[in-house]
């Protein structure tokens, strides 16, 4: 029974093992001649001006979050598209049903604010 | 490549999820164009969304052994059986939860639609044929219950749990979809019926073979809640608001077991040896812990996250033996389980009010004097939670402990019994504080709308009833097996 | 030429740094969100070496599907976020024990 987990163990070994020596090597064989110039900030040949921790508008997040989901869901148009004629109209109608469910969504964060800035 | 002739499903024999999508599509664009202030509309037709789902559950799909949307998707009895328990819980859940949810200012369309979601998720669940439409149902499911764990936005123990939640439930879905990629590279589908044939006739590949497997037990054990993954279990009980736990404890359950039945029990019922001993582990820590640290939990949630694992323990109990009656004991055990568990929130919701969560256990105390009727339910949740012979709870348990005996797990059993008397001290607990016990303070005040207090008794009487008549249910449950 | 057992190993071991990132991490909730997108991209390996090795469709239609559960998963898990940050003025995963018992 217990010989079941063995790959688990050894899995876990592996990984922690593979971190660990990444970690490590990096740690140990790279080169570290700290310099002034080396340690400053870099931002496209700018002095740095502000603090590179500042904080982000929670409401970036919130466009990002709603890009990325109506984002990906592009990705399924593609392979549709490719394959129309094979899939007829049912394909199409299908299709159809999945962008009026997005359009819902679509309505909801319109309709709830989520798109306004200010 | 493989390029299949592309066929029209059969869309009538996926009805049920169909009107559900469309149902919930409806309550939110409902709702958000409603200008109720207790999301009246939401709820109603979210009821009928549930109970509608039921009928055509009922009308097409049960007896019937058919797949559509090429594979993906059974409808059979099994599937149908566990779409309407998990159809009548959330209808319950919701009945029980609107004065709660308002009395806190959470009372929102998200509520109901995040809610119709989740079912819809677990419905995919149940009658998933591969392994695709399996691991969507299972997302969509939690993904609701995670937004829905958050839900009491202010909370800061809420949005904690939620946390926590969603860290786990992400973790035990990767596992669960490493363990199918694997499964995937052996038999090269993801078909379940053609991976159950390709795992009777195994060779070399046996290893990658349970390798995959380990993961997947894992993904799921962590989705029942099953000791050693269940960290995620009390604090998000105790966390989440009582509706919410609700739809966790009752209705994912349910799916958690039609998940198990449909990925491992049937569809790697060939490698039965390889994952018996497994489950039996699982099943004994569950019952070790669930009973050992209930006992000393003061708040009721988290007292019952803690039973929780007991009874995960018997339902994975059932599991063990891996023939009909075995898995039909399983359901049966989750399905009444479920039901006097959400009668049980129903209680803890029935005596909230604002302000006032009613979730210690010496809340309790006095409630036979304020309220007879739901003290008697209490009564009566509480000794079939125990299991004592004559309720519904003791034939849910002498089935599974029957199947487990005869698959030849003697020691088991007597484990379980064990445990089963250990549970009767913190169970009992709860019946001597509503009967002997005098109310401190204000003591506790049944207050809710006369429509929660009928479903509520109804629920606490259909408990007593299924104790007292078994046998339609047992053998309906034997029948979606056969 | 690049064999199946690399796509593998790639996979194990993107999967084993995931899986080493959510339970080593105890400071900042954004990294178990990175860490769980990690194994879900290993998985994703998985289904596609498999898949192109196979001759079989089917691995990469479901990386599709995974994909797009993946995004929604990380706006759920930001969500969650976004409130504990409002909630405790922290994001810190050692802070996630106001429940004990």
């Amino acid at each position: 029974m217990l010989e079941n987990y063995l790959p688990i163990l050894l899995f876990i070994i592996v990984g922690l093992g593979v971190g660990v020596v990444l970690l490590a090597a990096g740690f140990i064989l790279g080169p570290r001649k700290p310099s002034e110039e080396k340690l400053s900030p870099y931002e496209c040949g700018f002095e740095a001006f502000e603090d590179s921790r500042m904080r982000f508008d929670v409401r970036y997040y919130l466009v990002a979050i709603l890009f990325i989901i109506f984002d990906l869901e592009i990705a399924f148009l593609f392979p549709w598209a490719i394959v129309l004629d094979e899939i007829g109209l049912f394909g199409f109608a299908s299709m159809g049903v999945f962008l009026a469910i997005l359009l819902i969504g679509f309505l909801y964060e319109w309709k709830k604010g989520a798109l306004e800035w200010e | 490549m493989t390029n299949e002739a592309f066929e029209t499903p059969n869309l009538l024999l996926a009805l049920p999820e169909i009107w559900l999508l469309a149902m919930a599509c409806v309550v939110l664009v409902v709702d958000l164009f409603s200008n109720d202030r207790d999301h009246g509309p939401a709820f109603w037709l979210t009821q009928v969304t549930l109970l509608g789902g039921i009928i055509i559950t009922v009308s097409t799909q049960w007896g019937v052994d058919a797949t559509t949307f090429s594979g993906t998707y059974v409808a059979d009895s099994l599937g149908a059986l566990l779409k309407i328990g998990i159809l009548v819980l959330a209808f319950l859940g919701f009945a029980y939860s609107r004065d709660y949810m308002r009395d806190r200012g959470i009372l929102k369309g998200e509520y109901y639609m995040l809610g119709l979601f989740a079912v819809l998720g677990m419905m995919v669940t149940v009658s998933a044929g591969n392994l695709l439409s399996l691991y969507l149902g299972v997302e969509l499911m939690s993904l609701s219950l995670y937004a829905l764990v958050a839900i009491d936005r202010d909370s800061s123990r809420a949005s904690e749990a939620a946390m926590k939640y969603f860290v786990l439930g992400a973790l035990a879905s990767g596992m669960l979809l490493y363990g199918m990629s694997m499964l995937y590279g052996v038999t090269g589908t993801l078909d379940l019926g053609e991976i159950t044939a390709a795992a009777a006739e195994l060779d070399d590949r046996r290893f990658l073979f349970l390798f995959g497997l380990v993961f997947m037990m894992v993904g799921v054990a962590f989705k029942f809640g099953a000791v050693p993954f269940h960290m995620w279990v009390p604090d998000v009980y105790h966390g989440a608001p009582t509706p919410v736990t609700l739809m966790i404890a009752t209705a994912s359950k349910v799916a958690a077991v039609g998940l198990f039945l449909r990925l491992i029990g049937e569809g790697l019922l060939p490698l039965l040896e390889s994952w018996q001993h497994m489950v039996v582990l699982l099943a004994v820590l569950s019952l070790l812990i669930g009973n050992t640290v209930a006992l000393v939990q003061t708040n009721i949630k988290r007292m019952l996250a803690y039973s929780t694992f007991n009874h995960v323990g018997f339902i994975l109990m059932g599991f063990v033996a891996g023939t009909p009656e075995g898995y039909a004991a399983s359901v049966f055990y989750a399905l009444t389980y479920a039901f006097t568990v959400a009668a049980t929130f129903g209680v803890v919701l029935l005596l909230a009010r604002k302000g006032f969560e009613a979730d210690h256990i010496t809340d309790l105390k006095g409630l036979n004097d304020r309220s007879p009727l739901f003290a008697f339910v209490v009564l009566i949740l509480m000794i079939s939670l125990t299991g004592i012979p004559g309720t519904v709870g003791f034939y849910a348990k002498w089935m599974v402990l029957k199947s487990v005996v005869e698959a030849g797990f003697v020691w088991l059993a007597v484990l379980a019994v064990i445990g089963a008397v250990v549970g009767a001290f913190y169970y009992l607990r709860l019946v001597r504080y509503c009967y002997f016990d005098k109310a401190e303070g204000e003591g506790p005040q049944p207050t809710g709308s006369g429509g929660f207090q009928a479903v509520l008794a109804a629920n606490g009487l259909l408990v007593l009833v299924a104790g007292i008549f078994p046998g339609t249910l047992v053998a309906v449950c034997l029948a979606a097996f056969l | 030429m690049i064999e199946l057992s690399d796509y593998l190993v790639l996979g194990a071991i993107l999967f084993a740094l995931g899986m080493a990132g959510i339970f080593l991490n105890r400071k900042n909730a954004i990294v178990l969100l990175m860490s769980i997108e990690l194994i879900l991209l290993a998985v994703n390996f998985n289904f596609i070496g498999f898949s192109t090795f196979m001759g079989d469709l089917a691995g990469q239609v479901f990386v599709f599907f995974i994909l797009t559960v993946a995004a929604a998963e990380s706006a759920i898990g930001l969500a969650i976020m976004v409130t504990l940050f409002r909630n405790r003025g922290t994001i810190n995963v050692g802070d996630l024990d106001s429940m004990k018992g």
